[in-house]
């Protein structure tokens, strides 16, 4: 087994391509910032913007003591079994970041999470932008190639401040056996945004989340998106909760997810809980090999003056789609693969053109190994 | 160019086309007409190659090759080429990346076609997806622009298109067939399905074929067709016993 790397920089290069399939600069272009952490060892932090600061957790706390207020406060302890593991655990690992008063980034921050030898990374991270600000982050979650078999717990706790904006793509290539429990909450004060994206097209044992943003600000804003490819052996359960809890906020929960084997449950819920609010939630699925998908959007209204409305769709490949591409001198199996690939092609509005070209990559690379 | 001999085709247990024979030569423009059912689009579908229907009988000969039963891309490949009546919406799936693919060498010529056609706007825009019905007829004719074929068939390219829209589409089919082109040296032909004639004002086709319960009923001048149909409807046509 090859020696741990120290920076990202010291990765095989069987493993710098794992890592850049998740979209991580080893060489830190068109990045302002960096965290790398190999299961519980953190190896590097850096940020380039002095008004954005990125810090391991534990130094965070000591640093500033006034963040213990923003820790385990949107995430509980006993939410869950991962939660307290994550919780009680006597040294907590993962980043801090606090962008500050009207800082902006052009280039995301990138933070990669490396899964090596340990059992189970466990990760604990604090986001927060203050008014005015705007953070683009890319998760990179990744295991070593020698890695079989894990799990890696992620507690998120995301701060957008009044008029911020917060972008978070996390974009996963774990392997067959590893199992992944994300747990994230958000909140979003006056005329914030907050968008989260997630991508995962290569094979995981088992993701479990369900990711909660709570729009406590007039006019707060939530986007999230789920790209996913299924294959077979892994078992996604994924969701996302937004609770429209200011007048004029507003959701959009967005989800495609292909099955070539796997199953997928595909969770939504808007809670519509104040006046002028709007929520909508899209779950498309496509079965191409048999799998299971299972689109559970759930909606659900307070007040008069909310908006709410859900639609899914999960099926094949239309054959009319496919002749219609044929006739224009596609072979069937371009055809096909052309379909997929406009299927899997949401984009996302707000979001910094290397993050969209990220999760660009990662489809791309999905349509060459066939899906 | 298109040589179509005894044609029988079933779509299910029904026979839909009985015994149809039509040569289109190169350079010629073809008009097919006929009461709604009658076959026409069918008959488009069977020669571009099409799941959901069965050749039964016959056979479909494209520059002197059976085609009958090859696949539909081959077909595409040979140079045939279809403007869809209602083409299927492929969310996701943008106008600009299809023409990408389909463009082969011809990647520069995407624009400035985009550009005659007023789709230069659309090219991000997901195939279909909210166009309205002359977007729809425009995003078709530019497909065919880019992909070139030799032989066109257009179902028709006329229906749910404004005034303004038919000149400019009628005049990018136009150049679709070489009409600009002497017709001593014109090389491409065409197959047009037209209930209302006003795709003629822009085409000068050359031969006219009437269709009736999956048979064809009358050949003729496409203008003096046109006129006996306006005037009197298809029953005259049922009538008629002028079939070549």
């Amino acid at each position: 087994m090859p020696e741990d790397p120290v920076k990202m920089s010291e990765l095989s290069p069987e493993d710098r391509e794992r890592l850049t399939l998740t979209g991580l600069e080893v060489e830190m272009k068109n990045r302002e910032g960096s965290f790398f952490q190999v299961d519980q060892e953190i190896r590097q932090w850096t940020s380039l913007n002095e008004r954005i600061e990125i810090l391991p957790i534990h130094e965070a706390l000591r640093k500033y003591e006034w963040l213990s207020g923003y820790s385990w406060n949107l995430v509980k302890k006993d939410k869950d079994q991962y939660t307290k593991y994550v919780a009680d655990q006597p040294e907590p690992r993962g980043f801090v970041i606090i962008a500050r008063r009207g800082s902006k980034t052009i280039y995301p921050l990138q933070a990669c999470l490396f899964l090596a030898r340990s059992p189970v990374q466990h990760v604990h991270n604090i986001i927060i932008a203050e008014e005015g600000a705007e953070l683009h982050i890319i998760s990179g979650c990744a295991s070593a190639s020698y890695t079989k078999t894990g799990s890696h717990i992620g507690v998120s706790e995301f701060y957008v401040g009044r008029g911020a904006r917060i972008t978070s793509t996390m974009i996963h290539n774990w392997g067959e056996e590893i199992s992944v429990f994300p747990r994230s909450a958000a909140r979003v004060e006056e005329d914030g945004v907050f968008i989260s994206n997630y991508v995962c097209m290569q094979p995981v044992r088992k993701v479990q989340m369900a990711p909660f943003v709570d729009l406590a600000g007039r006019n707060a804003i939530a986007r999230f998106s789920s790209i996913v490819v299924c294959t077979q052996g892994s078992y996604m359960d994924l969701g996302s909760v937004a609770r429209l809890a200011a007048e004029g906020s507003g959701a959009e929960l967005v989800t495609r997810a292909i099955t070539t084997g796997g199953t997928i449950i595909s969770r939504g819920m808007i809670e519509g809980a104040a006046r002028h609010t709007k929520g909508h939630i899209e779950c498309r699925g496509l079965i191409l090999r048999d799998g299971v998908i299972h689109a559970i959007p759930e909606i659900k209204g307070d007040v008069v003056d909310t908006e709410l409305s859900h639609e899914a769709a999960v099926g094949k490949i239309a054959r009319d789609e496919i002749e219609y591409l044929m006739s224009r001198g596609l072979d069937e199996d371009v055809a096909t693969a052309t379909i997929i690939r406009g299927f899997l092609d949401v984009r996302i509005a707000g979001l910094p053109d290397a993050l969209q070209a990220q999760i660009d990559a990662a489809i791309d690379s999905a349509e060459k190994s066939g899906f | 160019m298109l040589e179509i001999e005894d044609l029988h085709v079933k779509i299910g247990d029904r026979e839909v086309l009985h015994d149809i024979n039509l040569t289109i030569r190169e350079g010629e423009t073809h008009v097919l007409m006929g009461p709604n059912g009658s076959g026409k689009t069918t008959l488009l579908r069977a020669i571009m190659g099409f799941s959901g229907l069965d050749v039964t009988k016959g056979t479909i000969r494209f520059k002197g090759k059976d085609i009958t039963n090859l696949p539909i891309h081959e077909r595409a490949k040979m140079g045939i080429g279809m403007l869809f009546q209602r083409p299927p919406t492929i969310s996701g799936l943008k106008l600009g990346k299809l023409l990408a693919v389909t463009s082969g060498d011809r990647t520069a010529m995407v624009s400035e076609y985009a550009r005659f056609l007023h789709m230069d706007a659309f090219m991000d825009r997901a195939i279909n997806l909210g166009f309205s019905g002359g977007e729809i007829k425009r995003s078709e004719v530019l497909q065919l622009m880019v992909q070139q074929p030799d032989f066109v068939m257009l179902d028709e390219p006329e229906s749910g298109v404004d005034l303004e829209n038919i000149t400019l589409i009628g005049n990018a089919i136009a150049r679709l067939l070489e009409k600009d082109v002497h017709i001593v040296n014109r090389k491409k032909s065409g197959l047009v399905i037209t209930h209302t004639g006003y795709i003629l004002d822009y085409l000068d086709a050359d031969f006219g074929h009437v269709m009736c319960d999956g048979a064809f009923r009358c050949h003729g001048n496409p203008r003096e067709i046109l006129k006996v149909i306006k005037t009197s409807g298809y029953k005259e046509c049922l009538a008629c016993q002028k079939i070549q």
